[in-house]
């Protein structure tokens, strides 16, 4: 027997040389990092305590960068494609070459037709700068990934109440008492959700998840809805229904801070039907409960009336409230008549009405806080609606996604608990109205950049992007009839367009962090072939695809060129109040990334690149008058851009002693300044200013102080969105700029300025009857490389999980594979059985599923054999209808990839060698990763 | 053989919040870094990039589905699982060399890599697998409480946490003296009925569980929140109510008049 020994041990060690402080980017949540270094290398990342978002925790994927900087995957060298398209076969060239190479072709463009350029770049987090770029080289073709990601979220929100979830705004953690989660994922936001719930928590707050599937939040979730997917809005309309019916809405924040008192022309005939009735000021009327007469939404002292109405000139004015209760106390949306198709009780529709009553009315409070509204009246305090709502692209992600987000808003705002103590909060630049967002352009002509800003929010059929034919001036065809407010573009159409010359040919595609060749696109063997197919010349069908992407990734082998990136401690960026900020609901905040190590590789950042490639075709804002370069790289532009003056990339550490917020100079030592405070700029916003911000005249006075806009805007939520009636006007045949016919029934549906729900995928319901999604784990979410050594050890497989009754209808076994199948295509996969599933649904994690040769893995990695992606079976275009067209698998309204719609058959077969469909290996630029690892850094 | 000492000062453990817990593995990876470059060999990764990868972790989260007795939904549990740091740990008594120890001042359990040669045995005994033989270097590798973080002059008061607890962004882990009655975490184990994994293989783990609430049940919640009683039978008897309704505001005109 040994006795009980301990041996000297030391439990003091030194923990690194030096701290230093960036910004994470393994995901969109943008988190501080402590970045502890040891012998100039990266030895341990941990959350910054101070950090405004992530307040020192930090979750799987901020963890395991240091394996992420140090990937076998990365690209090492600008790569010149010597073997056709696809093959991988490269050689490695020096930059001057890949610059002369990208800068002949965009200069070439540029001086012929300049809309032949199109630009897209992913999970681009640095979109104010791409975009500014891509608008003065003159391209009508630029966008991010938001078409194919969450627009319906963004557009609903902002055309609704000015704002949206995540970025937008956040529930107010600590005061709700009752938190609804609706089709999140294990995303959108990362670690503020989960730090989030956790607070509820502790504090004992109810959390209902609604959502097909019972993992990671739902798990937690006090009640799991487990709804059918693309229900959703009609879910939310029956509690709708329940809540006008009973009375239970806020009529004094209707009628004070929305557009429900506002009066609406009810003349049928008239080309004014349904749209407000305006002052000459063009201001919106309502009628005044005091005085019977119609005044200016905005005049002080006021009692704007809900039950308004009056007729004049033989037509009658009802307010917009009582548009609301002709539609939603209809028998139609009760919950009775909605639960089977919801796959909910209706007794559970109805209770949990209930619950939303009980707790918004019952367990409402009131902050002692004193604020003016922008009427001028005073309020003595803050009444408080602890109820709170989160949504992401589960609900957004069908063709019905807009309607129901908006649904979700209207419901938020009938509660009063939008703006509101224990409600949803913005975050600063929001809260921000559709009409102070900029309209679309795509005024191209050679030579000379955009007549405006690429994306925007249109106001009404006259702000589409149509030629004078009726054509799309954009390739991706945005802002058109098909999707008139497709507010971030459609990233998933584009290659499919350009492939087909549709709505004309392009010259080269150049794109940025996006895997539109595998886990990004729809149709992902389509893709492939609109890549590599070439015209009767032999020349291919999209002449040139230039790439860039830090790491190698099934995209690069169909680029002609490749620039590589960096990783994200290896550069400059800036998470800027003018693009997706990191604010919080109590403080406005941005923040940096800057090199805490250099590259050991021939890599560039890529917005240097575009600085550079900026100044060599001499674009407007990238030269100097003597055309000599006006930025050095993208560090010196962030410091020494200004959009406004005073207003530039960074908000912090402005003007020449570094002591401005906000607004000011350029600071030369500002760079400096973000990383001596950690990375991050935060200044907190005033106590009187920190609810009811949209009306409450000490927010809108500080956000002109600090820049977010330039004079006060205050506004109505509009539960009534007035720019949707234009377009349906125009398809009832009002004005010039009307749809083509098959279009009109589209528009006139699917443009209701109410919120209304219709079925997302009809087609085929009764041969493909279950339903098939997609989901991204915690541990990888959004993240930009599941090659990740330590990750791919949590999540290297993906099964499709089957519920209980698919499972045993099928005979399934452990171990089993299916045949999938869609009216697309069908896949051959491997199932496992999940009880804690909506009973039609299956799904998978997305993205875990790589082709042989890409990543810097093995041959025999379990993601190129066994991992599959369910992209196979979703089309960019809808199945045939018989009517000569094809639809696109988007939302009408916005444009936003339908991905979620996917119906499906399964069989049980039996197992291939591998997940089918098997692709041949792509020889990779990078090797592949070294056999094992014992990773420590200094002694 | 090895001793266990016959007491220990305090009790150091984790309270691990399973009604919390997503199930994102921050804690799994955070350990995996801070472990890697820390205390002892770092935590291998065999085939890091190839078909069969395998690496050593301290910490894992595992999955469970549960279908409640009284029916009802399945549910999700995501259960976090390392060592426990066990009063009368197997895995100490086991051991032929000495290597595995139980530290008086703590209780926290470690492997001396030094002595260690890599048997087997101390795995082979815990009943929670919560040891991982790391195959490069082919010592046993278990948690270690983050014994050179708590105590670390070098780190912050507030960083002188286990790294699983610092990072776990839901705030579903706490540390702290489980020997104390009167500790935060004694409390918390006391107040949300904390328990033992496995108790009756005596191993008296320190770590404990708090289990998940009660979940889908909803009938507490009817008394309070009855089903809602429509303000009309009739769509018309809808902008009556309204009506009055608007003249009982506290900012009513009409109500001002009266």
């Amino acid at each position: 027997m040994n006795k009980h020994v301990q041996p000297a041990l030391d439990t003091s060690p030194k923990v690194s040389d030096e701290i230093r402080q960036t910004t994470c980017y393994m995901c969109a949540c943008r988190c501080g990092i402590n970045v502890h270094m040891k012998d100039g290398q990266v030895a341990y990342i941990e959350g910054n305590r101070d950090h405004p978002v992530n307040k020192g925790v930090l979750c799987a994927k901020g963890s395991a960068g240091i394996m992420q900087v140090n990937a076998p995957s990365r690209l090492k060298s600008p790569l010149k494609r010597v073997g056709p398209r696809g093959s991988g076969e490269f050689e490695e060239i020096s930059w001057d070459e890949a610059l002369e190479i990208a800068g002949g072709h965009l200069g070439r463009i540029r001086e012929s037709d300049p809309k032949k350029l199109a630009f897209f770049t992913g999970r681009d987090q640095s979109q104010s700068f791409t975009g500014f770029w891509a608008q003065s080289y003159g391209t009508p073709n630029y966008a991010a990934h938001g078409g194919f990601c969450s627009v319906n979220m963004a557009a609903a929100g902002i055309y609704t109440m000015g704002g949206a979830f995540w970025e937008f705004g956040q529930p107010d953690w600590d005061r709700a008492k009752l938190f609804m989660i609706f089709g999140v994922a294990e995303d959108h936001d990362s670690n503020p959700i989960k730090m989030g719930l956790g607070k509820l928590k502790k504090r004992g707050a109810k959390i209902i998840g609604v959502n097909p599937i019972r993992s990671g939040y739902n798990a937690i979730a006090d009640e799991w809805v487990g709804i059918t997917p693309g229900t959703d809005g009609l879910f939310i309309l029956a509690l709708v229904h329940e809540l006008m019916k009973a009375g239970k809405v806020d009529l004094n924040y209707l009628s004070q801070f929305t557009n429900a008192p506002v009066l609406l022309n009810e003349d049928p005939d008239s080309p004014e039907n349904g749209l407000f009735l305006r002052d000459k000021d063009g201001k919106p009327l309502v009628i005044d409960r005091a005085t019977g007469k119609q005044v200016a939404f905005d005049k002080k002292g006021i009692t704007p009336d809900l039950a308004g109405h009056f007729r004049k000139g033989g037509v009658t004015y009802r307010t917009v409230f009582q548009h609301m209760a002709d539609r939603y106390l209809s028998d139609e949306y009760a919950p009775d008549a909605v639960a089977d198709r919801c796959g909910i009780p209706a007794d559970t529709i109805k209770r949990i009405a209930a619950e939303l009553a009980h707790t918004a009315f019952n367990e409402a409070f009131e902050l002692p806080i004193e604020w003016t509204d922008f009427r001028g009246n005073k309020h003595k305090s803050m009444p408080g609606r602890p109820v709170s709502f989160h949504a992401m692209r589960g609900i957004s992600a069908h063709a019905n996604g807009f309607q129901t987000a908006r649904a979700l808003h209207v419901l938020q705002i009938l509660l009063g608990s939008v703006e509101t103590p224990g409600g949803f909060r913005f975050k600063p630049p929001y809260p921000k109205p559709a009409e102070a967002h900029p309209k679309p352009h795509a005024g191209a002509q050679p030579g000379k950049p955009l007549d405006g800003p690429h994306l925007g929010y249109p106001q009404g059929p006259d702000d589409l992007l149509l030629d004078d034919v009726g054509n799309a001036k954009r390739i991706d065809k945005a802002f058109t009839w098909e999707n008139p407010l497709s507010a971030h573009g459609l990233m998933h159409m584009v290659i499919s367009n350009a492939y087909a010359g549709d709505p004309y040919k392009i010259d080269t595609l150049f794109m940025y962090m996006a895997n539109m060749s595998w886990n990004s696109s729809m149709n992902t063997s389509g893709v492939i072939k609109m890549l590599t197919d070439t015209d009767d010349n032999g020349d291919y069908v999209i002449p040139n695809i230039i790439y860039s992407d830090a790491y190698s990734s099934e995209m690069v082998a169909y680029a002609d060129l490749v620039l590589p990136d960096t990783t994200y401690l290896e550069r400059h960026d800036c998470i800027s109040l003018l693009d997706r900020p990191i604010c919080e609901a109590d403080a406005m905040a941005d923040s940096i990334r800057w090199p805490v190590i250099e590259p050991d590789r021939n890599v560039r950042p890529f917005q240097s690149v575009l600085v550079d490639l900026g100044a060599r075709l001499g674009l407007p804002g990238f030269v100097n008058d003597d055309g000599s370069a006006k930025y050095q790289d993208y560090a010196d532009y962030i410091v020494n851009h200004e959009r406004r003056p005073g207003v530039g990339p960074l908000a912090g550490f402005r003007g020449e002693n570094g002591d401005q917020a906000g607004r000011g100079d350029v600071n030369p030592n500002q760079m400096q300044a973000y990383i001596d405070n950690g990375g991050f700029f935060e200044e907190h916003i005033p106590t009187e200013a920190s609810y009811y911000k949209p009306w409450n005249a000490a927010y809108q006075d500080w956000a002109v102080k600090m820049g977010l806009f330039d004079a006060p805007q205050p506004y109505l939520f509009q539960l009534y969105v007035e720019p949707m009636r234009k377009f349906q006007l125009a398809a009832e045949g009002h004005g010039t700029q009307q749809p083509p016919e098959h279009l009109r029934q589209q528009v006139r549906q699917k443009m209701d300025p109410l919120p209304i729900w219709y079925p997302s995928a009809e087609e085929g319901a009764d041969e493909y009857p279950i339903h098939a999604l997609t989901q991204r784990p915690m541990a990888m979410y959004h993240s930009w490389g599941t090659q990740n050594a330590w990750l791919r050890q949590l999540h290297g497989k993906n099964p499709l999980y089957v519920p209980t009754k698919v499972w045993t209808e099928n005979g399934f076994q452990d171990g089993d594979w299916a045949r999938v199948t869609s009216p697309h295509g069908s896949i051959v996969v491997p199932v496992a059985l999940q009880a804690a599933l909506n009973p039609d649904t299956v799904w998978t994690w997305n993205a875990i599923g790589k082709r042989k040769g890409t990543w810097a893995l093995g041959q025999d990695a379990p993601e190129a054999t066994e991992g599959f992606l369910l992209n196979h079976l979703i089309h960019e275009l809808m199945p045939p209808k018989g009517d000569g067209l094809r639809w696109n698998n988007s939302d009408p309204v916005t444009g936003q990839a339908a991905w979620f719609d996917l119906r499906v058959k399964i069989d049980k077969c039996d197992p291939p060698a591998e997940a089918q469909p098997a692709f041949p290996e792509i020889k990779s630029p990078v090797g592949r990763g070294p056999q094992n690892l014992t990773w420590k850094v200094g002694k | 053989m090895t001793q266990l000492p016959s007491s220990t000062t305090r009790k150091l453990g984790l309270v691990i919040d399973l009604d919390t817990c997503v199930g994102c593995h921050a804690c799994v990876i955070s350990c995996k870094g801070w472990n890697t470059e820390n205390y002892g060999a770092p935590l291998s990764d065999m085939d890091a990039y190839g078909g069969d990868p395998s690496g050593t972790f301290l910490n894992r989260v595992h999955t469970y589905e549960m279908q409640p007795e009284q029916g009802g939904a399945a549910q999700t549990v995501h259960f976090p699982k390392s060592c426990l740091h066990c009063e009368d740990a197997p895995c100490v008594t086991v051991c032929p060399t000495g290597a595995s120890y139980k530290r008086v001042e703590d209780g926290i359990v470690l492997v001396n890599e030094s002595n260690c040669i890599g048997c087997g045995l101390c795995a082979w005994s815990c009943p929670y697998g919560a040891r991982e033989l790391d195959r490069a270097e082919g010592v046993m590798k278990k948690c270690t409480l983050c014994v050179d973080r708590i105590y670390n002059e070098n780190l912050p008061e507030v960083d002188r946490i286990p790294s699983c607890v610092r990072t776990c962004p839901a705030g579903a882990r706490s540390f702290g003296d489980l020997g104390d009655p009167d500790s935060d975490v004694s409390q918390l184990v006391a107040a949300r009925g904390g328990y033992d994994l496995m108790p009756e293989l005596g191993t008296k783990p320190v770590n404990k569980y708090l289990p998940p609430r009660p979940k889908d049940t909803t009938d507490a919640i009817d008394i309070l929140a009855p089903f809602l009683e429509p303000v009309a039978e009739e769509a018309t008897g809808f902008i009556g109510w309204l009506d009055r309704a608007l003249d009982a505001l506290p900012a009513s005109p009409k109500k001002g008049s009266n």
